[in-house]
């Protein structure tokens, strides 16, 4: 794939970055482009497209990143950007390695979503507001959003790795208001994928009903208990539950700063032996895959939990340096504008062998949350909420009433642990 | 005329060139740094410049929007070209018009020139006496997880076809830690911060010593017995709440169904002890600028006042919806976004009675110190709420033992009916926006916990 920066230009700008000194010198430049509208009131509005690119410069020097970004990708202000990370350092001249181009394969996109007419989005967003309207006269309210982006990066770093990726990112939301008398309720639903505009080619009105359906289904529910008791997570939450409650505690920025709960676990048992999960940025046309991660290193499948034991924690370059270990290809970055971190993938948990009826059917009294509106989890102490938006209540082994405004609480060492069944539906 | 104002109004003819009736241009360029410290050292030092340009095209009443980050005439040219492309795409809406101009006054005291005069060195030492404050403070302070500190200098210019045009300069500095305490078997984190217009402003010891009280308050904590109890909510929730309820008393929310003071304007909703206003001029808060996010004047708009809902909040197309004037309440996110109705800086009207009084005045009940999982727990359209929180027990009007793991859950309508005093002492808050608010007693909130 072509770079966005040419190579004699890059290794200009590493040598003028390792100027005053330093161990590493990185530079990552980064195209992206977007595109997006919604419906609102049955009216296709918020027609946007945008176009930016930039590059950030970092050195390395001890135990300190300097770092500097511009817009555009002009030569002298990537020089200038160089010039301006290394300006607090007063060590000797390092040379940087010749850069040698590393192939990489991104994720293949069947249909470009930018060569696909902006009037075919609207009328897709169309089809989803008559579907979800469709769903009945209390659905008062819908609105759905249809976004595009694409970034192409190249890295190049001092020692001699010359790398890319081009990503495309393609996404659909919709989302439910229910009205009956004084009662209202809200149903969303999302769909998105590391495609292009194939992933919108086979039934994306589905998302529109399923999201009126979960509003409407809120009309009949009742209160969430409250208290301690068995929950059963629906198949692909699970992966979202174990992306917050655990997940951040791996990554390995939390960890060395001993502000994770996972610090020094390794080896340890953190959950049942029936639980085997997963890092994973290869997994085809998954949202949070990518042929490389953001600083050039590519992705792989990293186990986290095997057997329940914890037994890896998620690396960039730098926290891998520090922990002596190879990086995991988990160094990611919002944009050009930010420095890597070590984040999660795609997160999941391996199918185990009951079913949900089974689960459920154990519990004289519980709650199925079937799907999330999101969490929030602090790595340090391991505290975690999650917003549930389809729950329901579980009496005498069976499924009863659905409840709204249910939020899970607890503490994922606790939590994890007290796993004892894994379902055999697996999806993301 | 600045450079932005040249390149702004160059956006302006080219969209009108591509096929646009009207256009509007917002360009900003912003300068600025960010230092991250850990165990006495600089982690990473960032130096930043960005700049951008967001152009609106209007064909009759259908509105299209592009941004994009190549200033040049061929660039700007570009991105105006998308703006009349993407209007082409939109349904006509008739209300959609661009803004009239309307006189701006000048509103000095946003920038502080110490952003410019502070070195980096000077800016990381500021970091580093954080951390040391916070270690320093407490014993049980094993590490501080991260000290950040950022500022920022930005010029914002808007021109558009109807004549407006204007600029103005900010500046903005933060400084925040973490702290991590342990005792009982058990880690706490704490959370510090400062907010002021340059580093002049702020207190690195203050910070520091915040941070470390609010993890160290924390050791040893249980889960509270569920019940319905008084609720004291500490200043940096109380944004958060104030922050929601100010989100959905935005006209486009109301308009269009979907906030629960829909069709409530007038309605007795608090106690008299409530006052709400938003202030986009107010020198103190961070979102305060002469003209809002379409050029239009930042002003004061009474919210709540005598326990009554007195106004929403209006941009140019929702207040055209209503007949009504504009409030001035176009926000944007920088030049990427389209502006949208949303508060400015939302000030919460102190009270009476000060912090030990809110206390004794509780009884029984429970301070909240942290809320986590607003994101998934609010519901904007219905203002239900459940969400994780942890703080400290009030016994007998006095702070007592500290409680985690539990949620406090209500409505935002039935919240603020039972506000039954503002404590006062004000802070800003930038939780929930920018939030200028006292401690609040609730009378009664749901408490879920063991």
């Amino acid at each position: 794939m072509s770079e966005l920066i040419d190579p004699a230009v890059a290794e200009r700008v590493l040598a003028r970055a390792l100027a005053n000194g330093g161990r590493f010198a990185e530079v990552f430049a980064e195209r992206r482009q977007g595109f997006s509208m919604s419906i609102d009131e049955s009216r296709i509005e918020a027609v946007q497209s945008g176009a930016e690119e930039g590059a950030g410069v970092r050195v390395v020097a001890g135990g300190t990143t300097y770092f500097a970004h511009v817009d555009g990708l002009d030569p002298a202000d990537l020089e200038r950007a160089a010039a301006e990370a290394a300006s607090a350092l007063r060590g000797e001249r390092r040379e940087p390695r010749a850069l040698e181009a590393v192939a990489s394969t991104p994720l293949p996109i069947e249909r470009r979503p930018e060569e696909v007419p902006a009037a075919r989005k609207a009328e897709l967003l169309r089809e989803l507001d008559e579907r979800a309207r469709g769903q009945g006269g209390e659905i008062a309210q819908f609105t759905s959003s249809y976004a595009e982006a694409r970034r192409q990066v190249t890295v190049a770093n001092s020692d001699g790795l010359l790398s890319g990726d081009d990503r495309t990112r393609t996404r659909i939301g919709a989302q439910a208001v229910a009205r009956r008398g004084d009662a209202v309720e809200t149903g969303a639903e999302t769909l998105g994928a590391h495609r292009g505009f194939e992933l919108l080619e086979d039934d994306p009105g589905e998302i529109a009903e399923q999201a009126a359906r979960k509003a409407l289904t809120l009309l009949d529910a009742g209160p969430a208990p409250s208290g301690s008791m068995p929950v059963v997570v629906g198949g692909g939450f699970g992966g979202v539950l174990f992306h917050e409650m655990t997940g951040h505690g791996l990554e390995a920025d939390h960890v060395q700063k001993g502000a994770s709960v996972y610090a020094g676990k390794l080896g340890a048992q953190v959950a049942q032996p029936l639980l085997n999960a997963y890092d994973d940025g290869r997994l085809p046309s998954e949202w949070g895959s990518d042929a490389i991660d953001d600083e050039g290193v590519p992705t792989q499948k990293t186990q986290v939990i095997e057997a329940g034991r914890l037994t890896a924690y998620l690396y960039d370059r730098l926290t891998a340096e520090r922990d002596g270990v190879a990086p995991t290809g988990n160094g990611r970055r919002e944009s050009f504008r930010h420095l890597p971190i070590p984040r999660m993938t795609n997160t999941y948990i391996a199918p185990g062998e009951s079913t949900a009826e089974e689960m459920i059917a154990e519990l004289d009294q519980g709650f199925y949350a079937v799907s999330f509106g999101g969490g929030q989890v602090d790595p340090a102490t391991g505290d975690f909420v999650f917003g549930v938006s389809e729950g329901y209540l579980i009496e005498a082994g069976k499924v009863t009433r659905p409840c709204r405004g249910a939020t899970l609480i607890g503490n994922c060492l606790e939590a994890l642990m007290a796993i004892d069944a894994v379902g055999d539906d697996f999806f993301m | 005329m600045s450079e932005l104002s040249t390149t702004a109004g160059r956006a302006v003819e080219a969209a009108l060139t591509a096929g646009a009736g009207e256009a509007e241009a917002y360009a900003s360029r912003e300068a600025g740094r960010e230092v991250r410290v850990h165990g006495g050292e600089v982690e990473s030092l960032t130096a930043a410049t960005q700049s951008g340009i967001g152009v609106r095209a209007w064909i009759g009443g259908r509105v299209g929007y592009a941004y994009g980050t190549d200033l040049s005439a061929a660039g700007v040219a570009a991105i105006a070209g998308r703006a009349a492309e993407a209007a082409a795409v939109a349904d006509e809406d008739e209300f959609a018009l661009p803004p009239q101009p309307a006189a701006v006054e000048a509103l000095p005291g946003l920038s502080d020139p110490s952003v410019e005069v502070w070195t980096s060195a000077q800016a990381a030492a500021l970091a580093l006496t954080v951390e040391r404050t916070a270690l320093a403070a407490d014993p049980r302070v094993v590490a501080v997880e991260q000290v950040v500190y950022a500022d920022s200098a930005e010029r914002v210019a808007i021109a558009s076809s109807t004549g407006l045009a204007g600029e103005y300069e900010a500046s903005d500095c933060f400084a925040y830690l973490q702290a991590l305490a342990e005792g009982e078997g058990g880690r706490e984190t704490g959370l510090g911060f400062g907010l002021a217009r340059g580093p002049d402003g702020l207190e690195p010891e203050a910070i520091g010593t915040e941070g470390a009280a609010r993890a160290t308050a924390m050791i040893g904590a249980s889960k509270p017995v569920s019940r319905a109890c008084p609720v004291v909510l500490d200043p940096t929730v109380a944004a958060s709440f104030v922050g929601l309820i100010g989100g959905a008393l935005g006209a486009n929310a109301v308009q269009r169904g979907r906030s629960p003071f829909a069709g409530r304007l007038g309605d007795e909703l608090a106690a008299d002890a409530l006052a709400l206003r938003d202030d986009g001029r107010d020198p103190a808060g961070s979102a305060s600028a002469p003209f809002d996010g379409e050029g239009l004047p930042r002003r004061r708009t009474d919210l709540i006042e005598g326990g009554r809902l007195r106004a929403f909040l209006y941009d140019t197309y929702t207040a055209k919806r209503e007949g009504v004037g504009s409030t001035g309440s176009a926000s944007r996110h920088g030049y990427r976004s389209l502006p949208s109705v949303s508060p400015s800086n939302l000030i919460v009207a102190p009270g009476a009675i000060d912090f030990a009084e809110l206390l004794a005045a509780a009884g029984e009940g429970v301070f909240v110190t942290d809320v986590a999982g607003l994101h998934s727990g609010v519901n904007p359209v219905t203002g239900v709420f459940s969400v994780g929180a942890s703080g400290r027990a009030i016994r007998a009007g006095e702070l007592a033992e500290p409680l985690r793991e539990f949620t406090i859950a209500g409505d935002l309508i039935s919240l603020l009916g039972s506000v039954r005093a503002a404590g006062s002492e004000s802070r800003w808050v930038p939780f929930g926006g920018s939030v200028s608010t006292p401690p609040l007693l609730i009378g009664e909130l749901a408490v879920s916990g063991s």
